[in-house]
């Protein structure tokens, strides 16, 4: 491919391709497929978050004319015994739940019986009337309560990173000219994507099924299927081609797939199962966590060490984990780290992965310490990371493949106008509204895993390329295209990109900000792969001016194929197509990322975050006035799509500093607030001017594209630059998330 | 140890429903005869009844805008009326305002501005911007943001629903 500079599409800000479909309505998601003769099913959940079911009195609701069947676990068919066949891609250690396979009950909301009939309207209404009887038993949920049971994790599920210790932290924190240790606690969040968790099966006449999930990985779905129900692959078929958002919420197989499948083999039945809002509250969750930062500088404001412990909840039954303190470790310079994580079993859902997971939550302990470090020290925030910059990931101890924090800091600070902050807190108003500045940045993993792509280019110039990932916002279609024109030298409207089912080459789950990288490298592969059967094709033609060149010597560009050297010498790629007679050729192509540069380098992506709040003097009401958002992640393959990403992001850390959170009634053991009246994220009017910039980096290693993904990493030091504006402006410090008006009074 | 049973039934018996009816639904200028449950709502009689499924479900509760449509020109949440009781109303989904090779200029700003991600929240958003344009009430940006408050947008797309829905708005003037 071509270099930036005069590329056609790539790093330029095309619209998404999906846009037209997505706002005219035609967009299919999940639980919209047109399936003949559908029935419905509507799931029934525990009041009580642990105990058993003593007797479910399905017989009343089974007299109603239309109501099919009630599973519970009462009447389910024995399915797969060992825990290993429900274990996902990315379930943690211990054993994943199993619905309706037994009368225990191990958390509120607990799917405890589906009432499967003619029409949905007549199944919720019989599930609302399912009467069902329960011994309630005494639960724990309080992880603030039970902090001392917390245990080191075991190995954690792919990618869990156990906390570094170098150096010694202690003797090095005893040396410090000054020093800070602080508690700062975030509470319970659910993803909470717009649209609900559904599915559609559809049973064909033959007893194979087609699948239509909220997933952000069919194959994982597959898998889960094949594994758990004996579903060979060609006997079930998983498909999403859109997804209203998921932010991790569908990263693992939820039990909408498992009860639909259920309901739909046991029937031989086509059926419908959307969840309610309500529900969507025990998916998993990022876990309420209880962070201790402590850190200390000498003189000169270098760090002599830094400690960070965490501890959060997970469930009795699974181990999740995340890396919510190895980020201390690796974003400043310090020779002496010592670095905790625990986890606490209660009863509850086990936690999921959620947008950018542990990071988030991490980042917000560590640069609000960093904050506050700042100021116990006398200098300037942003003056006081420049001081404590890494050159080198010290985790690892290996360089980075490529960082360019610094010009990050220079272009944030300048876009915000940062020189004239003043440092003392309550130092800038305007009218009853105190106004503060804050900042914070943040570290993200560059990933790319295995992935496989086709392509096929038709008689008439039209390119079709394939790989089963997700499209869930992030514009997978879009990027797919993009580097497919780019390639191939033809216009995006020649290319239509395939994704989300799983008859396609195999992808990994939508996840880790590593799609660009991973199905963007494959795409770009497998039009190499198809590029160079259609140069062989070109030097069979008569007088073709390429006979004797090498793939590396031709270019495609404009619909043609030329020679690098000597432009002029080219042939029509359509005239290629046609002389060669073929109906249409076809590639395939697999990438994997390169162990070597994993080995020899650290791959990370990097930003930071300027924020202004004004608070209202009076009231102690917060408005984030202004935000300026700085990203270094490589190469940014769509100008747009990546602007919007890290525009959610930032609405993302508003939502986590100053509004979101699942309150648990622990008397319960229930969430209280489980609807969007009450969980409250960002509307329009909370959202104000938000400037994003990308700070590129050519990066030769971390991947063909030289992509890291912005999925995640514009989320990082968004709730806390706001916490440490918030304390700018009122001269408070607040250490519990989310930074409600009642803390600040 | 304590026992906790659940229904709804208030004295656990359980009465023969109303069995579904006739309703015709007036959508997009269309009559669409169904069969429904009175209880059915408007929002499900689109998704379930008439294959219209542009029109999303988010929460169901009137809580989240995703079920915008507009019925005699002004912008409800479609889940939070009966379908029965809209027989005779002039009732307008995304479907309705316009299609992929004619879209409505809304539809148009919305691509061109990338005022979404997923999409799912978008029908509803376009909606509820007509809704406000034949309000006649938003001209200022604050205006914008404060009557499109009730569409939540998780993917977080709110700068560039500002933009798209003002681009209309001001050519409109």
């Amino acid at each position: 491919m071509s270099t930036d500079s005069n590329t056609k599409y790539v790093g330029k800000a095309p619209s998404r391709v999906e846009g037209p479909l997505k706002v005219t309505g035609q967009a299919k998601y999940s639980a919209e497929f047109d399936v003949p003769d559908l029935v419905y099913g509507y799931v029934v959940s525990s009041p009580v978050a642990k105990g058993k079911i003593r007797k479910i009195h399905a017989d009343k609701i089974l007299a109603l004319p239309g109501v099919l069947q009630v599973f519970s676990h009462e009447n389910v068919p024995t399915l797969a015994w060992f825990d290993r066949s429900y274990k996902d891609d990315v379930a943690p250690g211990g054993s994943p739940f199993r619905p309706l396979q037994d009368d225990e009950i191990k958390f509120s909301q607990q799917p405890v019986a589906l009432v499967v009939a003619e029409t949905f309207e007549l199944a919720r209404y019989a599930a609302s009337v399912l009467e069902i009887e329960y011994e309630q038993e005494k639960h724990e949920t309080d992880v603030e309560a039970l902090r001392e049971k917390g245990q080191e994790p075991g190995s954690g599920k792919t990618g869990y990173k156990p906390p570094v210790r170098r150096g010694n932290a202690d003797k090095g924190l005893s040396k410090a000219e000054h020093r800070i240790k602080q508690e700062y606690v975030h509470g319970t969040q659910h993803h909470n994507p717009m649209e609900i968790f559904g599915a559609t099966v559809h049973y064909h006449p033959d007893g194979k099924l087609t699948v239509y999930d909220k997933t952000q990985g069919v194959f994982n779905c597959q898998q889960y299927l094949k594994k758990v129900f004996g579903l060979s692959a060609d006997k079930a078929r998983v498909v999403n081609l859109f997804m209203g958002g998921g932010f991790g919420a569908g990263l693992r197989p939820q039990y909408e797939l498992y009860l639909s499948v259920l309901a739909a083999l046991e029937l031989k039945r086509s059926i419908r199962l959307s969840l309610t809002r309500q529900q969507m509250f025990s998916l998993g969750h990022r876990p309420h966590t209880l962070q201790t930062v402590e850190l200390g500088t000498d003189a000169s404001g270098a760090l002599v060490g830094v400690k960070h412990k965490a501890v959060h909840e997970t469930s009795r039954f699974e181990e999740y984990t995340e890396n919510v303190v190895n980020w201390s470790g690796m974003l400043y310079q310090c020779p002496d780290v010592h670095l905790e994580y625990e986890v606490v079993p209660l009863d509850v859902f086990t936690p999921l992965d959620m947008r950018a997971p542990g990071a988030a939550t991490g980042s917000i302990g560590l640069e609000v310490a960093m904050d506050e470090m700042a100021y116990a020290a006398g200098i300037d925030p942003l003056e006081f990371r420049r001081r404590n910059y890494a050159d080198r990931d010290q985790n690892e101890d290996k360089p980075f493949s490529s960082k360019k924090l610094r010009e990050v800091y220079d272009e944030g600070a300048r876009r915000f106008g940062w020189d004239k902050r003043k440092m003392e807190p309550r130092s800038m108003r305007e009218g009853n509204r105190l106004v503060g500045w804050g900042m914070a940045g943040g570290v993200w993993d560059a990933s790319m895993q295995k992935a496989a792509a086709k392509a096929t280019i038709t008689a008439d110039g039209k390119l079709t390329v394939s790989s089963a990932a997700g499209e869930n916002g992030t514009g997978t279609y879009t990027v797919m295209t993009q580097i497919a024109a780019e390639t191939l030298g033809l216009p995006m409207e020649a290319v239509t990109a395939k994704l989300g089912d799983t008859t396609l080459p195999e992808a990994p789950v939508q996840g880790g900000s590593w799609t660009a990288a991973t199905v963007g490298s494959a795409v770009k592969s497998v039009c190499e792969a198809l590029g160079e059967k259609l140069l062989k094709l070109a030097q069979k033609m008569d007088d073709s001016p390429l006979k004797g060149a090498k793939p590396e010597d031709v270019e495609f560009v404009n619909g043609l194929i030329r020679l690098r050297k000597e432009p002029r010498q080219s042939v029509v790629l359509r005239d290629v197509l046609q002389v060669s007679g073929e109906r249409e050729i076809e590639a395939d192509s697999s990438v994997m990322p390169n162990p070597l540069n994993m080995q020899k380098y650290s791959m990370h992506a990097h930003n930071a975050v300027f924020v202004e709040v004004q608070v209202d003097e009076d009231l102690g009401t917060i408005h984030v006035t202004r935000v300026v958002n700085v990203v270094a992640a490589g190469r940014i393959i769509n100008q747009k799509t990546a602007r919007s990403q890290v525009l959610g992001s930032v609405v993302w850390g508003i939502s986590m500093a100053l509004m979101e959170e699942t309150v648990m009634d622990h008397r319960y053991g229930r969430y209280l607030n489980h609807n969007f009246a009450e969980y409250h994220v960002p509307v329009n009017a909370d959202v104000r001017d938000i400037e994003v910039h990308f700070v590129e980096e050519e990066d030769p290693h971390v991947n063909p594209l030289g992509v890291k993904g912005i999925g995640e990493v514009g989320l990082l030091g968004v709730a806390a630059a706001i916490t440490n504006a918030v304390y700018h402006a009122t001269g408070k410090r607040v250490r519990s998330l989310p930074l409600t008006i009642d803390k600040l009074l | 140890m304590s026992t906790v049973s659940t229904t709804s039934a208030a004295d656990g018996q359980l009465r023969p429903l109303v069995p579904p009816s006739p309703v015709t639904l007036r959508i997009n200028g269309q009559d669409h005869p169904l069969q429904l449950a009175p209880w059915t709502s408007l929002l499900d009689a689109l998704r379930e009844y008439a294959g219209l499924t542009g029109t999303k479900k988010g929460c169901d509760h009137g809580q989240c805008g995703a079920c915008t449509v507009l019925v005699d020109g002004k912008r409800i949440n479609s889940c939070l009326t009966l379908a029965v009781l809209q027989e005779g109303a002039d009732i307008t989904t995304i479907e309705g305002l316009g299609s992929e090779h004619a879209l409505h200029p809304l539809q148009q700003a919305f691509i061109d501005h990338d005022a979404f991600q997923c999409g799912y929240c978008t029908p509803g958003q376009i909606c509820s911007a007509q809704g406000l344009i034949n309000e006649g009430k938003a001209q200022t940006e604050d205006e914008i943001r404060e009557l499109m408050s009730g569409n939540v947008c998780r993917c977080g797309a709110y700068v560039g629903i500002l933009a798209a829905v003002k681009e209309v708005v001001d050519a409109k003037r």
